[in-house]
């Protein structure tokens, strides 16, 4: 199998080793280069050993129905919706899990395959406590198609009456209905194999097993970092994320506020998916018509403020260096961690609260969008900055919970008032009767409204770290990075960890000092690799090393927990494909040229990078959490 | 527990570490081809032959293998391995390191079922003093560069874990849940090495192989299954107890050494098993025919068949591990029904429902247990009609499709 086709999890230390890849080790080991013929539904084809009858089917355009295999997470073979017939064996096999390691005739249609399907689903529905109307998951929830698909009429083994459990909607970003959960784990082996956290788990046996926060507790109480990605991987209900749309209709409707709306990089590439376009189809320009028909008074990009960060922690990264190189401060903290992944930053603050001071201290971009609206633009424009009601559309379910943190008002009032998940605001629009991929094209509003290139590859892993190095080499060398039409390669890609050096050969008069010295990067995204990176830190491994780019979801934001269902590694690839063409047809590509950030920097941020004003609006701090679980040090915001 | 009957293999007197001195004198690839000629196949239940599951494990490249003997023991009904554990323990351990011999493993695990903990002394003891008669532990005998040792890991009480690759997961210490097979254990087992998972009898049975040969062996037993088999026979008889009695005796010939009257059904093979009605008796204990992994109990006219169906379902309720949907979501359906059938308020239609469910239980279910959870179910609906009536109306029906 293609090397970087495996599950993303295969980089990931926790799944037992028989279940890490869908790659099975024959006999006489090596035998799994060579091809092996097989009959599948009569067709004979020829497939590398060890990929299993799913993928081999997949090849030969064969559907077999899938519930708890998904192509990011390392097998489980629990739901048997897929089991087909293979000669030879006296029970059916799990096509999802079954390697072939040896010629293999299989049936996908028997009558006992077929039987075992039906039976299977009237199974599952029988204890599915949930409406499909009032579910965030209707028209695209996997086991609501296979019921379809496979023509349920009627509940066979009869249907549960009464909810079973108490939803969960303790935390900011995800809300755990149980009822709808169909037992596939595969928000377990999310949290645990792809993200490294591990709150969620199968507890009891039998017919009591359910998936449990540690000791059941809420949500809210234990160490989840709100990346969503167990929702997006959810193939029912039974996850979903925080919505306040109802609160942004009302903001909307109410004549006396004015609302405004930023856009972050990643949905605009993803947003068309729901609208039923192929994955990585950018729509910009028609979601600024579909923002203002809704009724928002200004359509803003995050993509302004994401330049704003690049100065920002970019700075804060020159003026390291400047003290651990010149003033040969041994108490300056390197490498600089990025800080714009709230998921991330939730993680660092519970696994490896010694190390925050690793961490920028830069704000994420959505809430530096929230510090100026309610500032800058307030005043510049007039606006009592209470009536101002500000909205994000973010890929990202930790964004909710970052709006919530208590040091999130430095406007003096709550800096974003609401986060919308690209699949919330796709709702929204729906309900307006808009039709987004039909609309013609309009452009963001002044003066929120210009983002660089530099600032749009943030949506995708690498694209923070590629921001920066435009930036910050250009500073210090005084000429572009030497890199053709500004790809920065060497830190594209989808890589678990990826590392970079930048040669700076000349350095300004300011910055000396850097001259010969190589900048020397590395980025990470999925907080498994993070785990890893942070070990390194702590083994002393990272020497030599200045800056980290880390997101907590798989591809960086365009692979976030608030993003369209469903995903998968070709899926997150088509969205960076589409950020970075859409980049390269921008006039600004680089941060420190966006002529609206030097304008808030003369006019506003008057003391420049890291000055005063930055400071006070810009810049945070941590809570190091620590893995203690309970509501005091837990997430609850404070009185 | 008392022993019935003191059969022709496992009882019969050997040398301690006369089979292992033979099959140091063989040779690895002999002692596998002894094995594999005897015809002996596993007695935890799956009947897999034994010699072929060692070549498997012996000819990969690996560099690490390993041997773990399985004494879950949790089966209903069966308690033959306790004796062999508590007073037969240097016969299958004597087995254990002759696998690891002809296989290459340096590490063996005894797994013990959670309930046997008292037998932990008798068997740590057992261990030392092997360690002391120089067969554990560096030098085998004199044998330069073999060297095996054996460690007891407790079971936690959960009958899954006696399926071998949850028993591997408990082992390494995660939740008991058995694995995708395949790859299987031979292939991928402990930590990811092959590994060798045996029932506690067929140790035995291996140092007795090795002892007094494979032809020996042969003669015993019938042409598809050589050798013999200890039995658990409990219920309604007079003499319950462990027996071992050749391949191929009828329930007939054992219901009569158990001292059995009134004899009505026979569950063969425990709660997985199968329950055979009177009218079969003459049916025989061999893998060909009535495989069972020991536990055999007898009903008497007095029982209510069921409700014994019933029993074993709840068993099942309680030990599955909830993993895969069949076996999860559907041992509760067939209790159901066995409730409507014992009231009375199964319909034809519905009870047919409830087959075509046991069968893809059977079938698609990821592990042993889900697969003949409904094997008791199938039986009383098979075999014992005149213990349940079928209804016209049936309540389900009316309430979800009327
Ligand atoms: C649910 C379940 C429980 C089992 N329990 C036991 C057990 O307690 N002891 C045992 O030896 N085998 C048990 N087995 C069978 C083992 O999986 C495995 O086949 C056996 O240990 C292999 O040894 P053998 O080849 O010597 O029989 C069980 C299987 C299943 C599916
Ligand atoms: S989870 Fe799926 S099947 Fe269940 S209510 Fe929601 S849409 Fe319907
Ligand atoms: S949101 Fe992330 S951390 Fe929280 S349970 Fe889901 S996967 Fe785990
Ligand atoms: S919550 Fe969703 S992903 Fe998790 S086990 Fe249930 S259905 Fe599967
Ligand atoms: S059949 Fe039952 S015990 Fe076996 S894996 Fe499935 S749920 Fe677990
Ligand atoms: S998809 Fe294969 S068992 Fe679930």
């Amino acid at each position: 199998m293609d090397n970087n086709k495996r599950p993303f999890s295969q980089d990931t230390s926790r799944a037992p080793i028989s279940q890490r890849g869908q790659e099975v080790e024959t006999i006489g080991r090596g035998a799994s280069k060579a091809k092996i013929k097989i009959t599948i539904d009569d067709i004979e084809i020829k497939v590398p050993a060890g990929i299993t009858i799913l993928e081999a089917a997949k090849s030969v355009n064969i559907k077999i129905p899938t519930l708890c295999q998904h192509d990011d997470l390392c097998l489980a073979g629990v739901c048997r919706m897929c089991v087909v017939e293979v000669e030879g064996q006296r029970t059916l096999q799990a096509a999802c899990s079954y390697p072939i390691s040896e010629p293999v005739n299989v049936k996908t249609y028997s009558p006992r395959v077929r039987r075992a399907r039906h039976n299977i689903i009237q199974l599952l529905l029988k204890n599915h406590y949930g409406e499909c109307y009032s579910c965030s998951r209707n028209n695209n929830c996997e086991l609501q198609s296979l019921a379809k698909e496979y023509g349920v009429s009627t509940y066979k083994f009869g249907h549960i009456d009464n909810p079973r459990y108490e939803k969960d909607t303790s935390s900011y970003s995800v809300e755990r209905d149980m009822d709808k959960c169909v037992l596939c784990r595969r928000c377990v082996r999310t949290c645990i194999d792809l993200q490294e956290v591990g709150v969620l788990e199968a507890a009891d046996r039998g017919s009591g097993t359910k998936i449990v926060t540690y000791m059941d507790k809420p949500l809210e109480d234990v160490i989840c970092i709100n990346c969503g990605q167990c929702i997006n991987r959810c193939p029912t209900g039974a996850l979903k994320a925080k919505d306040p749309s109802q609160a942004v209709w009302e903001a909307i409707d109410d004549p006396s506020k004015h609302v405004v709306m930023q856009t972050a990089p990643s949905p605009r590439a993803a947003i068309g998916e729901e609208f039923g376009l192929p994955p990585g189809t950018s729509v910009t320009k028609k979601l600024n018509t579909a923002i203002k028909r809704m009724g928002f008074d200004r359509a803003f990009d995050t993509n302004f403020t994401a330049d704003l960060t690049i100065m920002e922690e970019g700075t804060e990264l020159l003026l390291r260096l400047k003290k651990a190189l010149v003033d040969k401060d041994k108490n300056v903290a390197l490498p600089l961690f990025t800080s714009c992944s709230p998921g991330w930053v939730k993680y660092i603050e519970y696994f490896y609260p010694e190390k925050l001071n690793h961490l920028s201290t830069a704000k994420s971009p959505q809430q530096m969008f929230g510090a100026v609206v309610k500032t800058w633009y307030a005043k510049t424009n007039n606006i009592d900055p209470k009536n101002i009601v500000s909205v994000s559309l973010m890929p990202c379910s930790a964004k909710k919970f970052e709006c919530e943190r208590p040091e999130m008002n430095a406007s003096g009032f709550r800096d974003v008032d609401h986060a919308l998940t690209t699949r919330e605001l796709a709702g929204m629009i729906k309900e307006c009767g808009i039709d987004l991929p039909n609309l013609p094209e309009s452009n963001f509003d002044d003066p929120l409204g210009t983002g660089t290139g530099a600032a749009l590859i943030f949506g995708a892993t690498g694209g923070v770290m590629e921001a920066a190095i435009r930036t910050a080499y250009e500073i210090v060398s005084g000429s572009e990075v030497p890199f053709d039409k500004l790809r920065i390669t060497p830190v594209r890609g989808m890589d678990g960890v990826r590392t970079a050096e930048i040669p700076i050969k000349k350095a300004v008069d300011a910055w000396k000092f850097l001259e010969g010295a190589t900048l020397k990067v590395m980025i990470g995204h999925g907080t498994a690799n993070a785990k890893k990176i942070m070990d390194m830190l702590c083994q002393g491994e990272l020497e030599g090393y200045h800056f980290i780019e880390i997101m907590a979801c798989p591809g960086g934001c365009l692979g976030g927990g608030g993003q369209p269902i469903p995903t998968s590694p070709e899926i997150r690839e088509a969205r960076a494909k589409a950020i970075y063409a859409e980049e390269e047809g921008l006039p600004y590509r680089k941060s420190h040229e966006n002529p609206f950030i030097k304008k808030i920097y003369k006019d506003f941020l008057v003391e420049g990078p890291c000055g005063r004003t930055s400071h006070k609006l810009l810049h945070t701090s941590y809570t190091a959490r620590g893995k203690w679980i309970g509501k005091e040090k837990g997430n609850r915001k404070k009185a | 527990m008392k022993i019935g009957r003191e059969g022709p293999v496992i009882f019969s007197e050997i040398e301690p570490y006369a089979g292992l001195k033979n099959a140091l004198n063989l040779g690895k690839t002999k002692v596998r081809d002894t094995v594999r000629d005897s015809n002996l196949k596993g007695r935890g239940g799956a009947g897999f032959p034994t010699g072929l599951k060692w070549n498997f494990v012996a000819v990969s490249p690996a560099e690490k293998k390993y041997v773990v003997c399985n004494a879950d023991e949790g089966e209903p009904g069966t308690f033959k391995d306790r004796v062999l554990l508590t007073e037969y323990p240097g016969l299958f351990l004597e087995g254990m390191i002759i696998g690891a011999f002809s296989i290459g493993a340096k590490q063996g695990f005894l797994y013990l079922r959670g309930e046997y903990k008292s037998f932990l002394g008798i068997l740590e003891k057992k261990l030392e003093e092997m360690r002391k008669d120089g067969v554990l532990g560096t030098d085998i005998m004199g044998k330069k560069g073999f060297s095996f040792d054996i460690e007891i890991r407790m079971g936690s009480g959960a009958y899954v874990c006696g399926e071998e690759t949850a028993l591997i997961e408990s082992i390494e210490g995660n939740r008991g849940e058995p694995r995708n097979r395949p790859p299987f254990p031979a292939n991928t087992g402990y930590n990811g090495y092959p590994t060798v998972v045996n029932n506690v009898e067929t140790f035995a049975v291996v140092t007795h192989i090795l002892v007094k040969g494979a032809e020996w062996f042969k003669s015993i037993g019938t042409e598809k299954s050589a050798g013999s088999k200890l039995l658990s026979i409990s219920g309604d008889c007079k003499k319950p107890g462990v027996y071992e009695i050749p391949f191929g005796t009828s329930i007939k010939e054992i219901l009569k050494m158990a001292d059995a009257k009134d004899t009505k059904a026979v569950q063969v093979g425990g709660a997985s098993g199968v329950c055979i009605a009177k009218s079969r008796f003459d049916r025989k204990i061999a893998y060909e025919d009535l495989s069972t992994g020991g536990s055999f109990i007898i009903f008497n006219q007095s029982r209510n068949i069921i409700d014994a169906a019933k029993n074993f379902l709840q068993f099942f309720e309680e030990e599955s591990c909830g993993q895969c949907t069949p076996c999860r979501e559907g041992i509760p359906v067939l209790l159901e029904g066995v409730e409507m059938l014992k009231a009375g308020e199964c319909t034809q239609v519905y009870l047919k429902e409830l087959l075509s469910l046991s069968e893809t239980m059977q079938l698609a279910s990821k592990c042993g247990l889900g697969q003949s959870a409904p094997n008791m179910f199938i039986s009383v609906i098979d075999n014992f009609k005149k213990e349940y009536t079928l209804s016209k109306v049936n309540k389900k029906e009316k309430k979800f499709n009327g």
